[in-house]
């Protein structure tokens, strides 16, 4: 025998709001997407294990180091002691800069050590060294 | 006598309205990058803070231009770098490791030299000028 049902409750869920609810994600994704601003220098990353992640990236300024002696901030070329007045500057308008140190792995230490000191010099004394996550 | 409209209802179809924007959902899924930066961080020293250190607290760490080490007069390996730290740590924990490289040394290897001493969670370390 057949049994009846007993209760003929309508049990659709209510796809009336479902596009507003996906433009809304669909704008929140648009809006959080950062577009690279920056391309910097061809360079590969160095490997470390303990890494750290920088905290935000409004007060991160990078500078790249490429393997063949090249410094680029912000897409423009500087000579290691133009650095100084670039970081200087914006070292004053944030006081909470992190230098992040993009440079190639191939790249000689007595330029780093030239940046180093730029930053020394310019009072940007937060410094991140990029490097890739190392895998063993 | 008034044209008989052709088209009564002329409404978009909003059925497809939900596939479209998943669609561009997944495009902007996709296509962002969360590109956290990442990396060993390090705090120089302000300009003209140069202190005397006792000599008996400094360990040197110099890195020549072919990427060998040498540790407190001692060659060493970059992976047993870590190890050799933590027992000097372990005898003088007051100790500063003052790294220094070749000008001509590869970067990678003074990478490797400073998460060799983060590993061993020394804190105290020194970056000499290369010269």
């Amino acid at each position: 025998m057949k049994f009846a049902r007993k209760t003929q409750l309508d049990t659709e869920i209510p796809t009336a709001s479902m596009p507003d609810i996906i433009f809304m994600l669909l704008i929140f994704f648009m809006v959080t997407t950062v577009l690279r601003e920056y391309s910097g220098l061809p360079i590969s990353l160095p490997k470390a294990k303990r890494i750290e992640k920088l905290k935000s990236k409004r007060h991160t300024s990078h500078i790249w180091v490429s393997k063949d002696g090249l410094i680029s901030i912000e897409d423009k070329l500087y000579a290691s002691d133009g650095v100084r007045h670039v970081m200087y500057e914006k070292r004053v308008a944030d006081p909470q800069l992190v230098v992040s140190l993009k440079a190639d792995e191939r790249a000689k230490m007595g330029l780093i050590s030239d940046i180093h000191t730029e930053l020394r010099k310019a009072d940007a004394l937060k410094l991140n060294y990029s490097s890739k996550t190392a895998v063993d | 006598m008034a044209k008989k409209r052709r088209f009564k209802g002329g409404e978009i179809p909003t059925s497809s309205m939900a596939d479209i924007a998943f669609l561009l959902l997944i495009f902007f899924l996709v296509t962002t990058t969360i590109d956290m930066d990442k990396g060993l961080g390090m705090v120089l020293p302000a300009e003209g803070e140069e202190i005397e250190i006792n000599k008996k607290n400094i360990l040197n760490c110099l890195i020549n231009s072919t990427g060998n080490i040498l540790l407190g007069g001692e060659v060493v390996e970059v992976r047993n770098l870590s190890k050799t730290v933590r027992q000097k740590l372990a005898e003088n924990d007051k100790l500063i490791i003052s790294v220094k490289a070749h000008k001509a040394s590869n970067y990678l290897d003074y990478v490797k030299v400073i998460d060799q001493l983060k590993q061993a969670n020394a804190t105290r370390i020194s970056i000499a000028e290369s010269n």
